[in-house]
């Protein structure tokens, strides 16, 4: 049977994983944490090679968590196993669009 | 640790000994690389900048060119002059000569155009070439060195293989007595309460953030999400989804010391450890804003391949992904990689760097160099073009 692929989750506290492989929607990979232990899981979509998956259900609106940090919030709900990245998740920063609508944050 | 540099009047020892070709505008441009062409050991400082802009520009252009030429990796230099550029080419000459290296200097205009500037710019820079390349190495201190370090053309593989990879040498570098300059204030964007934690003092945490704000507000002034431009197209390709996630794998590589201060595009270093320099995450002014700081050798980490190099600062190319660099190998000095397959470890890389690092500032020729992939800078400029 062929290894499954690879996903890297940084931080303990991390609501995704850095897949470093390409899959198919269905396929199977293992999680690594720092420690080295592992944990299966499927995903919901087709994966390119370095990104992410949510790794637990992620609200709309909830904070994405990488290195133990947020690196965005989700515009739609995520469910486990699915692709995160600028289809579902915004960053809060640098966003000049929102100044312009007179948005406050 | 030591390493085999030229070691200059100030302390400061050169990885490399080029005559550095110093257009004064970009009008001299095409002079400057005439004279590199028939020439050896000189280098083109090849930019965009020197006129028609503001007074405050104007002087940091000045302040650029006087800091390429104090670089400890340039032995001499030749600065070439239109003659009615807006750079005060009297105050670069003058701030070269203290330096004590040979300095020379030629008017476009006043020696009756291209051809005749090509001709008298060889002549001196013969003259500038044999009077250093007797200068020999010798052993010097890592104390007396700097390394500027960056990332480009990043993907997620940078911020769990190759920025680790360096942070891991800015470490030893710093611990060795050595200076570590680190920029991209950009990618600074959402992980600046982290770089806060490891500021020497309150003052300098609060320059961070005044860093930080200043270059997210400029981002924000155009009315867009900056998402495109940073990210860039490229990163998001790789995975990286907000500039927060970036910033976060980008700062790892700046190791873990403490952060001495923050210095602006146009300061050097004002004392040994890990400094910050107020940048853009863009390479050519990155590099160049290295190379201005005294950088005598650049760490970069790449994920989708960045082959940048600068004209007078060897560039080491640390590749995180291990498929761009089987693709790369030729621009690639180093495959960290190998930690994303998990055959090797960080540490593994970062001792497999520390050794090359010696090796190239001793004299080894990276990649890039041996390619001549070394033209990629420019200057930033904060004002328009008027």
């Amino acid at each position: 049977m062929q290894e499954l692929e690879k996903a890297i989750k940084n931080h303990e506290a991390d609501n995704v994983a850095t897949l470093f492989g390409e899959v198919k929607a269905g396929a199977r990979v293992r999680v690594l944490d720092k420690k080295g232990s592992a944990v299966e899981m499927t995903v919901k979509d087709d994966i390119p090679y370095g990104h992410k998956i949510a790794l637990a259900p992620i609200a709309k609106g909830q904070e994405v968590t990488k290195y133990g940090e947020e690196i965005g919030v989700a515009t739609a709900a995520i469910a486990a196993g699915e692709h995160v990245h600028v289809h579902n998740i915004d960053s809060i920063r640098g966003r000049g669009d929102w100044a312009k609508k007179g948005e406050a944050r | 640790m030591t390493f085999q540099g030229y070691l200059r009047k100030d302390g400061k020892a050169g990885a490399r000994n080029y005559v550095a070709v110093i257009p004064s505008v970009v009008c001299s441009n095409e002079v400057v690389e005439a004279i590199v062409q028939n020439t050896v050991m000189t280098q083109g400082i090849i930019h965009h900048q020197g006129c028609c802009q503001t007074p405050p520009d104007l002087e940091r252009i000045t302040d650029c060119l006087v800091k390429i030429g104090e670089n400890p990796n340039v032995g001499a230099s030749l600065i070439v002059s239109l003659g009615c550029e807006g750079v005060d080419t009297d105050r670069l000459e003058a701030a070269l000569r203290a330096t004590g290296k040979p300095v020379e200097r030629i008017n476009i205009q006043e020696l009756g155009g291209t051809s005749a500037a090509i001709q008298a710019g060889i002549d001196a820079a013969q003259r500038l070439v044999l009077a250093i390349s007797g200068q020999q190495r010798a052993a010097v201190d890592l104390s007396n060195f700097t390394m500027g370090i960056k990332c480009g053309a990043s993907d997620t593989t940078s911020g769990v293989a190759s920025n680790p990879v360096i942070g891991y040498v800015a470490d030893k570098v710093v611990e060795a007595g050595g200076t570590v300059i680190f920029g991209e204030t950009t990618e600074f964007i959402g992980a600046e309460h982290i770089l806060q934690r490891r500021a020497k003092d309150e003052r300098v945490a609060s320059e961070i953030a005044r860093i930080v704000t200043e270059m997210e507000d400029r981002a924000k002034a155009v009315g867009v999400d900056m998402r495109k431009g940073q990210p860039t197209p490229g990163n998001i390709a790789g995975g990286l989804s907000t500039i927060e996630e970036k910033s976060l794998g980008a700062i790892v590589k700046s190791g873990t010391k403490t952060i001495e201060g923050v210095i602006g595009y146009t300061e050097a270093p004002r004392g040994k450890g890990l400094w910050i320099k107020d940048s853009p995450g863009r390479e050519i002014e990155l590099l160049s804003g290295m190379a201005v700081g005294g950088a005598d050798l650049i760490l970069f980490s790449t994920g989708r391949g960045a082959p940048q190099g600068f004209p007078v600062v060897p560039v080491i190319k640390i590749c995180g992904n291990p498929l761009t660099y089987a693709r790369m190998d030729k621009d690639m000095d180093v495959n960290a990689g190998l930690i994303v397959t998990g055959e090797k470890s960080i540490e593994e890389v970062g001792e497999e760097v520390l050794a090359m690092l010696l090796r190239v500032a001793s004299g080894e020729t990276t990649k890039g160099e041996s390619i001549k992939y070394t033209k990629s800078m420019d200057f930033y400029c904060l004002g328009p073009v008027i």
